[in-house]
């Protein structure tokens, strides 16, 4: 049991087969494949924007502007899109990555260059990003009537069985796994949250790479502004209000060390799909939806503690090792 | 090679002569921003120089500077406590349900600030004796605080609390000075002789320094920790009973975001987010001054949602200017 403490993805994937165990004991078609492949799509915009968020929080650093962000950038896109229904929709999507990894820019520069603390830098840029969103808008909904109808059903188009929006999902998760396994900029990443110090001796640039973590959170935050935007056919001010928590939520529960250097791409998939089937469990057990924000709470302490254990056991082993020489 | 600011802290080689060090402190540069912005607010709008207009600017700020009061020692001690707003909504429901059992006025005021100090020693309880990091510690117990909240409430609320409970938070104990602005000052005073006069405010400015070596001085570094968490818990459960009062209803999603303005007032205050310095003069001017911004635009019809870009801007322009500063200085 210990050793499976030790593996959280393992762990968390047991934790997700009692819960499916649980529910499908009384329901039985909850468990069936096309149920699990709906709440998949379900998370796939929280399995995104964990995963940058976890570029962000392996290196110290927060991102809580992640949702503004995601609200701000699927406004743009929302008002372009019923300004000029003529432009592909494909461009559109590298429009938001572009324009969200600027926004994520502007708070990599103030960490990089000004090393004002990322919280800081990041409760304010939640609360400019938001209000923007008002300002762009006038305080206007953009809504379905208005969205060309390829910018809805992008999305929905089924590829393989999937919607493609599962596909992003996937093949977002991919490009991170490849980043953080195999490329050098995903080793700094892990490198800084571990050891800043000694990531500067061995010739990182601490500032530049926070940089690129927050640039690549904030392209993720983009892309999924058009996704929640065109899955929720609407866009407004309050789009993904208080969502930086979730976001974070999911992190932590997939195992991702908020004091930096630890987390999996792995990890933090099954952190979002946990958050997932308990939302779209609740209402299937019939327990009202209002009960969701207090079993996520609990959820979030239950894995600190959690987290809290593994880190604890590993800093205890170096110690021994360390005595017997 | 690249500096590293493993803290926020520096120890100069020499202290600046008093004078100097006072022009050139932060609050003086907040005692500018807020006598700035207080004279824009005065040529922007006839209605602003008023006595009762000056009056309600207080209601602006006093609850979350209230919470900021407390937050400032929580910050300076190197923790953080994102779950005040839900603590608020916890308290606020606890009263309104207690008010549905016929509780009388001191009760609700005993129920608010009871579940609120509750609150706060569950948050001290998780960081100082699981030892769990407070930002996600209080992330969760956010989530869950609000979450009883709605489970209680649902998508109903409380109303009909006894107008002798509303004088909390309508009331005037003299002319236009509200109980409001009272109780704020003088809970700024009691904070401020606790963390600029007192041993315990220096073990708070050691534990945030250095908490080992604050350990091995002798420190009870949990102890005070535990704490600090009771003391922003018992201030949001005062800024719940004061809320709940003004609005006359509880709802779940009551004081929703108040977390992050009152870290806002506590950072442009001059509290270093990585523990260690700070003060309360500032904290209170930050506070005067986040209620002037947002009262001016106010009366300028801005959207309360436009004001926010004021805000975090004015979070970001303050803390990079000095930086931005120092950086030419030491370039020139």
């Amino acid at each position: 049991m210990n050793r499976l403490l030790k593996h959280r993805e393992i762990f968390l994937f047991l934790a997700i087969l009692l819960v499916l165990v649980l529910v499908t004991a009384r329901f039985p078609r909850f468990a069936q494949p096309g149920n699990l492949l709906t709440i998949f799509n379900d998370s796939s915009i929280l399995i995104m924007l964990a995963l940058g968020q976890m570029a962000v929080i392996l290196t110290r650093s927060i991102d809580l502007s992640m949702a503004a962000n995601l609200a701000l950038t699927g406004m743009v896109v929302a008002m372009v899109n019923a300004a000029f229904p003529g432009v592909p929709v494909p461009l559109l999507i590298v429009m938001c990555i572009v324009v969200g990894g600027a926004l994520g820019a502007f708070n990599g520069i103030l960490v990089w260059k000004l090393e004002i603390p990322p919280i800081v830098v990041t409760l304010g840029t939640l609360t400019i990003f938001r209000g923007m969103v008002f300002v762009i808008s006038g305080g206007a909904w953009v809504n379905a009537a208005q969205m060309s109808p390829d910018f809805i059903s992008l999305q929905r188009t089924m590829f393989l069985g999937l919607p493609l929006l599962s596909w992003f999902a996937i093949v977002t998760a991919l490009v991170f796994f490849l980043l953080m396994t195999r490329t050098p900029l995903g080793r700094a990443l892990y490198a800084i949250g571990v050891n800043p110090t000694a990531s500067v001796y061995t010739g990182i640039n601490v500032g530049r790479t926070k940089f690129y973590a927050f640039v690549i959170a904030g392209a993720v935050a983009g892309l999924c502004g058009y996704l929640w935007i065109s899955r929720y056919v609407i866009a407004s001010v309050e789009v993904a209000g208080g969502y930086e928590l979730t976001i974070i939520a999911a992190c932590v529960i997939g195992g991702v060390s908020i004091a930096g250097g630890i987390g999996s791409v792995a990890g933090v998939l099954l952190g979002a799909l946990f958050l997932g089937i308990i939302n779209n469990a609740l209402p299937v057990i019939g327990v009202s939806p209002f009960w969701q924000m207090a079993i996520s709470g609990t959820a979030i302490l239950l894995a600190v503690v959690l987290n809290a254990r593994g880190e604890r056991r590993h800093g205890r082993i170096i110690l021994k090792k360390a005595e017997a020489v | 090679m690249t500096e590293i600011h493993a803290t926020g802290r520096s120890l100069p080689n020499r202290l600046d002569k008093p004078l100097k060090s006072a022009v050139l402190s932060w609050e003086s540069l907040l005692v500018l921003v807020a006598v700035g912005i207080f004279i824009l607010n005065s040529f922007a709008s006839p209605y602003f120089l008023n006595a009762w207009s000056l009056s309600d600017l207080t209601f602006n700020f006093t609850e979350k500077a209230l919470i900021a009061l407390a937050m400032a020692l929580l910050i300076i001690s190197g923790e953080i406590d994102l779950s005040v707003a839900a603590i608020i909504a916890l308290a606020s429901t606890m009263m309104g349900l207690a008010l549905q059992y016929g509780a009388d006025t001191p009760t609700l005021v005993a129920v608010g600030v009871g579940v609120g100090i509750l609150c706060g020693a569950f948050n001290g309880f998780l960081v100082t004796g699981l030892k769990l990091p407070s930002i996600v510690v209080t992330i969760g117990t956010m989530s869950l605080f609000r979450g009883i909240a709605f489970i209680v409430l649902g998508d109903q609320s409380f109303k009909g609390y006894p107008a002798s409970f509303s004088w909390f938070g309508q009331g005037y104990v003299y002319w236009v000075i509200s109980f409001e602005l009272v109780l704020f000052l003088v809970c700024a005073v009691i904070y401020w002789v606790l963390l600029h006069r007192t041993n315990f405010g220096r073990r708070v400015f050691a534990i945030g320094n250095n908490d080992v070596a604050a350990q091995f001085s002798g420190v009870r570094v949990d102890r005070i920790k535990f704490i600090l968490f009771c003391l922003t818990g018992l201030m949001s459960g005062i800024a719940a009973v004061l809320l709940t009062a003004r609005l006359g209803s509880t709802r779940p999603s009551i004081a929703e975001g108040f977390e992050l303005e009152a870290i806002t007032m506590v950072v442009l205050g001059g509290v270093s987010i990585l523990g260690g310095a700070g003060s309360i003069i500032g904290v209170v001017l930050a506070a005067l001054i986040v209620g002037l911004v947002t009262f001016g635009l106010g009366l300028l019809n801005v959207p309360g949602i436009v004001m926010t870009i004021f805000t975090g801007s004015l979070l970001i322009v303050v803390i990079a200017l000095p930086i931005l500063f120092r950086m030419w200085r030491n370039r020139a």
